[in-house]
């Protein structure tokens, strides 16, 4: 292996030693400082010089002695070179690709909803959590499969774990699409909710998605640039005409849609999508929001360092008690279930196996691709924490604590809000909902309506100042659309992995060229989301607040399971005492996902336990305190949250499953007993005349 | 002349990051690998990949 890992000349040494106190002193003066604001720069120095430092010196020490990258082996990609799957493709190619495909909404929202801790923890865990555990998840993965003719995280399981495993991973990673397409709907839920101009602006998009894909199959097939650049054009055309109908007196009332309303579409459209051919909506749609997403990320990053705003939030706030209006529970361990994308994210180890390493050309840019990748994803997360607390702490909270925390008429609000000794006036509040075209922005919760109105803030100050209208509805486009995206490409896969899974039930269900099968399939995997999905629209507490931490540790959990597979995989290549590089973030998030699943479940607290949650509903319900508005919605919420207890408990207990089917196959090998082999293909000597052209 | 050099490389890793040439290079694939057999039409090889793309986790959270 040619990776040096220490520099060589002096001068080079003094650079790094240089950028190492740079970083170290931006993240002491974050943590340290006291003081009215604090300025966001500070963020981006600590993050690049983490993440520089790390990617320089611990992605090149775990490549060169861990695993041991050999650039001479061929990869999957040169061996089966087939011009379609598998292809040796140009590395900053692979790497667009590969951001393109973890970089979801996640690494938004959870920083956002993790601000009511204040910016400190959330910082500092999506920083270190990336660096030692998320960049080190996907790099390692990606490795194996690379390893492995590409082959998926539940195939990789099962070769080497065993059936325990492989079951465990394939029923997760299923259970993880239900939560977080639920989850995601109640963001789209809550973000277009009477809002006539979101709505009117999202359902135009789809039109527009629809008469890309008829272009690009059948007018000019496969003109990807110049179709999505028509795409573009035309969603712009969107926010502006929904601008217009949220003007129009009578047509406003045509899109003024309730919470249900809003759920009932999201559903009936995730059906739609997931059964629909996908030349038709999704994979059009999806080259909009990737373009979209890019654009709107590279601006981001660009109008942070030209404004430089100031960061408003204190670095720790009362709410580390657990008393927090957004979600309820400790700093410790929510906040490491809340921030799981941009830190660590189960779900990228789908894409890190079975997809990215069937276009690697080298395997030396395994480093690259899946250290660097995740890498960047950590700084979509810490521009996601700037725009979150560049705004007035009050404002905040205004906009992301639920109704049934805080009160439902605006006084009340603003006067508990201001009592936190965050004051926000009501006049302030309809002042910025008068700025950003909306009725109101109290208790829009689920993150996105307050990351629009943070990114509102910073694009119209650095790309033009009366245009914050435009703007917010913009970012709330923006953020529908990849919502969407997630949302119906996860129907279709969640679709497949039930066929797969159904079969060992019901023989014909796994039948997926029938077209009844299809649509029953579809049918039961969007019901299953749209349980939890209606069942967080009916909350009087937003829901969001349920859902996100069952998603967060879900997330965990998928990436529990692809750690004890990356560990199991390093111990059989006899690097034991290697094996720590993933056994520490594997041993971290064991940690916090059994103390929240341990905490959601049990927990005394009814803002917090599940069941504390549902007998606290039930023995209000049977002494009949509760308003005859909430009696009506009880009896659903407590059947809800006793699945939902049921659910976290399920994913704690599938996780040690896996940790313990690792452990048992570590012990076997210590005591010299027979374990299945290391399923690693074997060497082909690379020839570089073959993949010329596409790795330099 | 370094300038319409430096256009010409971005704009190529444009089409090719954006799959916009995908069928080119399928194509040049298939006359080098297979020669006797007729590569499939523009129209045939986006509906296929599509598909495929679409059959597999691409997209995370």
């Amino acid at each position: 292996m040619t990776e040096r890992i220490m520099p060589k000349t002096i001068l080079a040494k003094l650079v790094w030693v240089g950028i190492s106190l740079l970083g170290a002193s931006a993240i002491g003066g974050i943590a340290i400082h006291q003081g009215e604001s604090i300025n966001a720069i500070w963020f981006v120095v600590a993050a690049a010089c983490t993440y520089l430092v790390a990617y320089r010196f611990y992605s090149a020490w775990i490549c060169a002695r861990v695993l041991v990258l050999d650039e001479t082996r061929a990869t999957p990609a040169e061996r089966f070179n087939n011009g379609r799957d598998f292809i040796p493709t140009n590395k900053w190619v692979v790497f667009g690709h590969h951001f393109a495909a973890i970089a979801g909404p996640g690494p938004l929202i959870g920083p956002t909803l993790a601000m009511q801790f204040g910016y400190l923890p959330g910082t500092i865990w999506i920083l270190v959590g990336a660096v030692l555990g998320g960049c080190v998840q996907d790099m390692v993965i990606m490795f194996c499969s690379t390893r492995r003719d590409g082959r998926s995280l539940g195939q990789m399981a099962r070769d080497e774990l065993g059936p325990v495993g492989g079951w465990a991973a394939m029923i997760g990673t299923m259970m993880i699409m239900i939560i977080l397409i639920a989850v995601l709907g109640l963001v789209i839920v809550n973000a277009m909710k009477h809002s006539p101009w979101a709505t009117a602006t999202v359902l135009g998009t789809i039109p527009v998605a629809m008469l890309i894909g008829v272009y690009m199959r059948g007018i000019r097939p496969g003109r990807v640039l110049e179709a999505s650049l028509i795409g573009i054009a035309l969603l712009i055309v969107c926010v502006i005409g929904g601008g217009w109908i949220d003007h129009n007196e009578q047509l406003r009332g045509m899109f003024d849609w309730s919470g249900e309303s809003v759920a009932w579409f999201v559903i009936i459209y995730g059906f739609a999508a997931a059964t629909l051919p996908v030349w038709l909506l999704l994979a059009p749609r999806d080259y909009l929001s990737t373009f979209l997403k890019l654009g709107v990320v590279f601006m981001l990053a660009v109008s942070i360092l030209v404004m430089a705003p100031e960061v408003k939030m204190p670095a720790l706030t009362q709410f580390i008690d657990g008393t927090g209006p957004i979600f309820k529970g400790t700093l410790f361990p929510f906040v490491f279930i809340t921030i799981a994308c941009g830190a660590i994210s189960g779900f990228h180890s789908l894409v890190s196996s079975g997809t990215t390493p069937k276009l690697l050309a080298n395997e030396r840019e395994i480093r690259m691709i899946g250290y660097g990748s995740m890498a960047l994803e950590s700084f979509v997360a810490i521009m996601a924490v700037i725009a979150a607390t560049v705004l007035d702490p009050g404002v905040y909270f205004a906009i992301n604590s639920p109704a049934g925390v805080v009160g439902k008429e605006a006084a009340a609000a603003v006067a508990t809000i201001s009592s936190w000794g965050f004051p926000v006036t009501v006049d302030q509040m309809e002042m910025l909902a008068k700025e950003m075209g909306e009725a109101t922005l109290f208790a829009r919760t689920g993150g996105a309506p307050s990351l629009a109105v943070g990114m509102a803030t910073i694009f119209s100050t650095t790309f033009g100042g009366s245009l914050l209208a435009m703007w917010y509805h913009f970012a709330i486009m923006f953020e529908v659309l990849f919502i969407l995206t997630t949302l119906d490409a996860g129907t279709r896969v969640g679709r497949f992995m039930l066929q797969d899974l159904g079969k060992h039930i019901w023989k014909p269900i796994g039948n997926v060229s029938s077209y009844p099968m299809t649509v029953l399939s579809s049918l039961i995997f969007v019901a299953a989301w749209g349980y939890f999905l209606w069942q967080g629209v009916k909350d009087p507490l937003g829901g969001v607040n349920i859902l996100w931490p069952l998603f967060g540790i879900s997330n965990q959990l998928l990436a529990g399971i692809a750690l004890s597979v990356a560990t199991g995989i390093l111990i059989k290549m006899g690097k034991l005492r290697f094996a720590w590089v993933t056994g520490l973030p594997l041993t971290w998030l064991a940690i916090i996902c059994t103390s929240a699943a341990v905490e959601k479940v049990f927990s005394a607290n009814p803002a917090i336990g599940f069941l504390a949650g549902a007998n606290d509903m039930a023995a209000k319900l049977a002494a009949g305190t509760l308003s005859p508005e909430r009696a009506a919605v009880a009896p659903q919420l407590i059947i809800g949250q006793r699945i939902d207890a049921a659910l976290a408990l399920f994913f704690a207990i599938i996780l040690w499953i896996v940790i313990a089917d690792m452990l048992r196959m570590t012990l076997r090998m210590r005591s010299g007993k027979p374990v299945l082999p290391l399923s690693e293909s074997g060497y082909i000597r690379s020839d570089p005349a073959l993949v010329a052209g596409t790795s330099h | 002349m370094a300038i319409a050099n430096g256009l010409r490389q971005a704009w190529q890793y444009l089409r090719q990051v954006t799959g916009d040439d995908a069928y080119e290079r399928y194509v040049a694939h298939s006359r080098q690998a297979h020669p006797g057999e007729t590569p499939l039409t523009r129209q045939q090889y986006f509906r296929k990949r599509q598909e495929e793309k679409w059959s597999k986790v691409s997209r995370c959270c």
